[in-house]
C-alpha cells in the first residue's frame, strides 16, 4: 500500500518534470525568432566594439548607457496596458517613464557633450 | 497593419543602436554615432506610443507624456550643467536610473505571472527586476563614492563570503519563486530588497579607482535586465538594445581592465587601495626637494623638449585652461611639448581626453602611453600635474605593492622630474610614491591652478 502511493508519487514527479521540460521546449521554439536574435546581438555586440581606442572608452560606455534606456519602452508598454483605475500600475508605471527617458536623455547628451569636444579640437 | 508597422520600425531602430555604437567606436564618426542610435531611440519611443495599443485613454497618454516630459527636461538640464570633471558619476547615475526603472518593470508585471503556473514568463519578470535592482542599487554608490560623499571603502568581515552568500540567496529565492514553490507576493518583494542590499553590498568594498570597471560592469546588467524585459513583452527592440549593450558592456569591462592590468574578479573580489602596508613603512628617513615657480619656470623655458603628465589633480583644480595657456607659451618659444595620457588618468578611460579637449588642446598633442613612453628618455622636464598612482615605480618593482603589475609612465628616464602636489598625501590607491624622493624628482607644492597661474606669469615675465 505505502509503496505504490510512493511509487504513484514517484511517477507524478517525473510527469511534473516532463511537463516543465515540454513547457520549456514549448516557451523556445514559439520565442524561436527572439531567441535568434539573442544570440546574434550578443555576436553582434562583441563585434562592433572590436579595437576600441581607449580614448574613447569613456564615451563609448556613455553611449551604451544611453542606449539600454530603450528600458524605457517597457515602462512606456505597461502604463499603455494599465486601466485608468490600476492606480499602483499607473503610478509605479509614471516614476519608471520619469527613471527611463532620464536614462535615454540625459545619457546621449552626456555622450554628446563630450563628443562635441573631441570635434572641437580636430578642427583646430 | 499597426503591428506591423511597429515591428519594421524597431528594425529600423535596432540598426540604429548597431550603426551607432559601430560608429561611436571611432573617432571621426563618435558623434554622428551617438546622433544615430539616439535618433533610432525615438523612432523606436514614438513608434510605441503611436502604435503599440489601439484605444487607449487620453488620460492614460497624458500621463505617459507628461513623465517624459519631466524626464527629458531634468535629464537634459543635468547633462548640459554637470561639470566635465563630475562626468562619471552622471554616467552612472543615469545606469541606475535604467536599473530602476527596469526594476519597477518587473514589480508591476510580476503578480501577473505568480501562481498561473508561468515559470518562463516568472523568469523574465524576475530577471528584470533583480538585475534592475542590483544595478539600482551599486550605480547609486558609485555616484557616491566618485562624488566625494562616501571616501572611504567600507569592507564588512569576509565581506567576500558575506556578498557571495546573497547573492545566493537571491538566486534561490528566485528558483523558489521560479518553479512555483513559493508564491506569496510578500517574498518577491522581500527577494527585490536583498537584490537591492546585494547592489550596495557589491559595491561598497570596491575602491574609487577601480569605480570605472564597476559603472561599466553595472552598464551591461542594465542592458540585460532590459533584455529580460524585452524577452518579457516579446519586444525585439527592447532585447536588441539590452543584449547590445550587455554584451559590448562586458567586452568593455573587460578592455578596461586590462588597461588598468586587473582583472575582473580581482575588482570584485580583490581589495584596492586598502593596504600597501609593505611599502609605505619605513619612508621617515627620505626627504624630497622642493622647486620654486621661478626656477620651474627658468627650467621649463630653457628645456627642449617637455612632457606634462596630468591627473585628476589637474582636472580637480579646473586647471585644464591654464595648462593649455602654459603649453601655448612654451610651444611659441620652441619648445617641444606632449601630454603623456595614461589610460586612466583622471578617473575613466579616455576622461582626461575629453577635459583636455575642452580646453582646445591639440589632439595631437595627447599621446597614449605606449607611444610616449620611449620619449621620456630623450626628455628634458617632465611635469607631473596632480598625478600619483600612475607614476609610481612600485608598480614596477614592488611586487607587494597593491598596484604592482599596473602599466605605469616611465617619467623617471627623463632629465628632470616636477612633480606638482598639492602635499604629500597619497594618491587613489592610498600608497606611498617612492618617485618623489628620486633624485632627479623636484616638488613643487601647490593647488595646481594657482601654481600654473603663476608659472605662466613668470614665464611672461622671463621675455
Amino acid at each position: 500500500m505505502k509503496g505504490k502511493i510512493f511509487e504513484s508519487q514517484i511517477s507524478n514527479h517525473q510527469f511534473q518534470i516532463s511537463n516543465k521540460m515540454t513547457d520549456f521546449i514549448t516557451f523556445i521554439s514559439t520565442h524561436i525568432d527572439m531567441v535568434y536574435v539573442l544570440i546574434l546581438s550578443i555576436f553582434v555586440g562583441v563585434e562592433v566594439i572590436g579595437k576600441v581606442p581607449s580614448v574613447l572608452h569613456t564615451p563609448l560606455m556613455s553611449g551604451a548607457n544611453a542606449i539600454h534606456g530603450v528600458i524605457i519602452i517597457g515602462a512606456i508598454i505597461v502604463m499603455l496596458n494599465a486601466g485608468v483605475d490600476n492606480i499602483p500600475a499607473l503610478v509605479l508605471g509614471f516614476i519608471a517613464v520619469i527613471l527611463g527617458t532620464l536614462n535615454v536623455v540625459g545619457g546621449f547628451v552626456v555622450t554628446d557633450r563630450m563628443l562635441e569636444m573631441f570635434k572641437k579640437k580636430t578642427k583646430n | 497593419m499597426q503591428h506591423h508597422i511597429l515591428e519594421l520600425i524597431y528594425l529600423v531602430g535596432s540598426l540604429g543602436f548597431i550603426m551607432g555604437l559601430k560608429m561611436l567606436s571611432h573617432p571621426e564618426t563618435a558623434r554622428k554615432g551617438n546622433l544615430v542610435a539616439a535618433g533610432g531611440m525615438t523612432l523606436s519611443i514614438l513608434g510605441t506610443l503611436l502604435f503599440y495599443k489601439e484605444e487607449v485613454p487620453i488620460m492614460i497618454y497624458g500621463l505617459i507624456l507628461v513623465a517624459m516630459a519631466i524626464g527629458t527636461i531634468a535629464g537634459w538640464v543635468a547633462a548640459k550643467k554637470v561639470k566635465m570633471t563630475a562626468m562619471p558619476q552622471m554616467v552612472s547615475i543615469f545606469n541606475g536610473m535604467g536599473g530602476a526603472c527596469a526594476m519597477l518593470i518587473g514589480l508591476i508585471e510580476f503578480p501577473k505571472f505568480l501562481g498561473a503556473d508561468e515559470s518562463l514568463g516568472l523568469l523574465t519578470v524576475l530577471g528584470s527586476m533583480v538585475i534592475g535592482s542590483v544595478s539600482f542599487a551599486g550605480s547609486v554608490i558609485a555616484w557616491a563614492k566618485l562624488n566625494g560623499n562616501m571616501k572611504k571603502e567600507i569592507r564588512l568581515p569576509k565581506y567576500n563570503i558575506l556578498n557571495t552568500a546573497v547573492m545566493i540567496i537571491v538566486l534561490l529565492l528566485v528558483g523558489l519563486i521560479v518553479t512555483g514553490q513559493i508564491d506569496d507576493p510578500a517574498i518577491v518583494y522581500t527577494t527585490c530588497g536583498i537584490a537591492l542590499l546585494y547592489g550596495i553590498m557589491l559595491v561598497i568594498p570596491i575602491g574609487g579607482a577601480d569605480m570605472p570597471v564597476v559603472i561599466s560592469l553595472l552598464n551591461s546588467f542594465t542592458g540585460m535586465a532590459a533584455a529580460f524585459a524585452g524577452f518579457l513583452y516579446a519586444n525585439k527592440i527592447m532585447l536588441t538594445g539590452g543584449i547590445l549593450v550587455g554584451s559590448a558592456g562586458t567586452i568593455l569591462t573587460v578592455v578596461m581592465c586590462k588597461a588598468m592590468n586587473r582583472s575582473l574578479t580581482s575588482v570584485i573580489f580583490g581589495a584596492f587601495g586598502g593596504g600597501g602596508a609593505s611599502s609605505a613603512a619605513g619612508s621617515g628617513d627620505k626627504s624630497v626637494r622642493d622647486i620654486s615657480i621661478s626656477d620651474t619656470a627658468v627650467l621649463l623655458n630653457y628645456s627642449k623638449k617637455v612632457i606634462i603628465v596630468p591627473g585628476y589633480g589637474l582636472a580637480v583644480a579646473q586647471a585644464q585652461h591654464v595648462i593649455h595657456e602654459l603649453e601655448t607659451i612654451l610651444v611659441d618659444r620652441g619648445v617641444d611639448v606632449k601630454y603623456a595620457i595614461h589610460p586612466v588618468a583622471g578617473r575613466m578611460p579616455g576622461h582626461m581626453n575629453v577635459l583636455l579637449a575642452e580646453s582646445n588642446v591639440d589632439y595631437e598633442k595627447l599621446v597614449e602611453m605606449e607611444h610616449i613612453n620611449p620619449e621620456f628618455a630623450t626628455t628634458d622636464v617632465v611635469l607631473v600635474i596632480g598625478a600619483n598612482d600612475v607614476v609610481n615605480p612600485a608598480a614596477k618593482t614592488d611586487p607587494g605593492s597593491p598596484i604592482y603589475g599596473m602599466p605605469i609612465l616611465d617619467v623617471e628616464n627623463a632629465q628632470n622630474v616636477i612633480v606638482n602636489k598639492r602635499s604629500m598625501s597619497a594618491g587613489y590607491a592610498g600608497i606611498d610614491n617612492d618617485l618623489f624622493y628620486k633624485p632627479k624628482t623636484s616638488m613643487l607644492f601647490g593647488n595646481a591652478k594657482q601654481v600654473l597661474t603663476d608659472l605662466v606669469t613668470e614665464l611672461k615675465s622671463m621675455n
